[in-house]
């Protein structure tokens, strides 16, 4: 069927959105699949690694759109695995935030916090989204990425509020992230646009909503809320830090080694 | 059942063979009594199953669609289709109340009734709380005194609790 220009634009607009949100679900569990062996417990192992499955089924979601918008455009579109596996890092377009390294446990429920929250927000605005199958994924991931955001928060609090090592740790894990926090917030041109027609969300109004959230837990942590206000950007036009290629490689080197591999 | 409206003759097959499908990780209750499976309508002489998977990542899903065809190709429907819909999501609450009293016999506790649509914009802090408090019973011995050991137990759908009581571990089919 023959489409107008403006068509064409939006669903190009629309893929490179879903696609965001697809990265970032895809690239945090893959992080969290790495504390796989690792957890300081066996039931920290599973959690993380159950908090990473539902990420990974909800970039499934996000991929299989993605893929069927880009055929709208392109002709065809790729498969969920052909956007996992074979792009390279700058077609990346995940947070910054995401694509950290684990670190030790204060990092990694740092680095959970913070994204859980913003993406609670973020699920909850988008299932009012005009489009309908964007508001579909996101009410049905909004209830399983509730239940990552308590965890997290009641992680942060423990450590926090735990001992001084433990208090310590988990404030310099909030210290160190913070600069990638920043992007979290910062629409570009294509969010804009299409937050101008309902379909996606400005990102920049998630931030009263996540400042608040954000202090009310580290004030129960006995923690500080950063004052540095540097933030470092890049995930959406797909200019990374130095890890995502490490990360890539690792996830991505048997379908590059053996194209098509199954079992 | 809203696929009765719609009925064909073979309807009601349909519905017991799907019904006779126990799910992969919890098998004393069906594909049906979990509430996964929405609706069965009838396209050109094809019967359409159409289901809800429960969370995004589980992998009982993929099981499930292959349970699904195998189970309607026994009972005479190798013709057949099996559509997703992901709205509205699937919730716990779709458990009926008899597969709620098989789990309960199994060792799993039932999920409580959700929290409503509206928990999602309440404060994180305050969510915690709130789960806390919410009291859980004893599967085994019903005692009321139970603790939270861990978010995530054998299956995502669960937590794992002990019971302070008679001290017997055991899973929370949680409120989703």
């Amino acid at each position: 069927m023959p489409s107008s220009t403006s068509d064409v634009n939006r669903d190009r607009q629309r893929f490179d959105y879903v696609l965001r949100l697809a990265d970032s679900d895809l690239v945090l569990a893959q992080r969290l699949g790495e504390w796989v062996g690792h957890g300081p417990a066996l039931e920290e192992d599973i959690a993380l690694t159950n908090v990473g499955l539902d990420l990974i089924g909800q970039a499934r979601l996000w991929f299989a759109y993605a893929g069927e918008l880009e055929a709208r455009f392109a002709g065809a579109g790729r498969s969920e695995d052909a956007l996992a596996f074979l792009r390279d890092s700058g077609e990346f377009r995940n947070l910054l935030l995401v694509e950290q390294p684990n670190g030790n446990y204060a990092d990694t429920m740092a680095r959970q916090l913070y994204f859980d929250t913003w993406h609670r927000l973020l699920l909850a605005e988008l299932t009012g989204s005009t489009d309908a199958r964007i508001a579909e994924i996101a009410a049905k991931a909004g209830k399983e990425v509730t239940y990552h955001a308590e965890r997290s928060a009641s992680w942060v609090i423990r450590l926090g509020d735990g001992s001084d090592e433990s208090h310590d740790k988990m404030q310099a894990a909030i210290d160190d992230l913070w600069m990638y926090t920043g992007e979290l917030f910062v629409p570009d041109a294509t969010e804009l646009v299409l937050a101008q027609e309902g379909i996606a969300c400005d990102a920049s109004t998630l931030l009263p909503a996540w400042r608040e959230a954000i202090g009310a837990i580290l004030t129960e942590a006995t923690l500080s809320v950063p004052d540095a206000t540097w933030m470092q950007q890049g995930g959406k036009r797909g200019v990374h830090t130095e890890h995502l290629g490490h990360l890539l490689a690792t996830m991505q080197w048997l379908q590059r080694a053996y194209p098509g591999a199954q079992w | 059942m809203s696929g009765e409206g719609t009925a064909a003759p073979g309807t009601a097959a349909v519905w017991q063979a799907l019904a006779a499908i126990p799910d992969p990780e919890i098998p004393v209750v069906s594909i049906v009594d979990l509430g996964i499976v929405r609706d069965v309508e009838w396209q050109d002489g094809v019967p359409t199953v159409t289901v809800t998977p429960t969370y995004s990542g589980c992998p009982a899903t993929e099981v499930i669609m292959a349970d699904i065809g195998r189970a309607l190709t026994a009972a005479g429907f190798a013709a057949h289709r099996v559509a997703i819909r992901l709205a509205p999501a699937w919730t716990t609450d779709w458990i009926a109340a008899p597969a709620r009293a098989r789990l309960s016999e199994f060792g799993i506790a039932p999920p409580g009734a959700r929290a409503g649509a509206s928990a999602q914009l309440i404060a994180v802090t305050g969510l915690r709380r709130r789960r806390a408090v919410e009291p859980v019973p004893c599967p085994r011995c019903g005692g009321a005194r139970t603790s939270e050991l861990s978010h995530f137990g054998s299956t995502p759908c669960k937590a794992q609790y002990r019971c302070d009581d008679c001290l017997e571990p055991f899973d929370y089919f949680k409120p989703h």
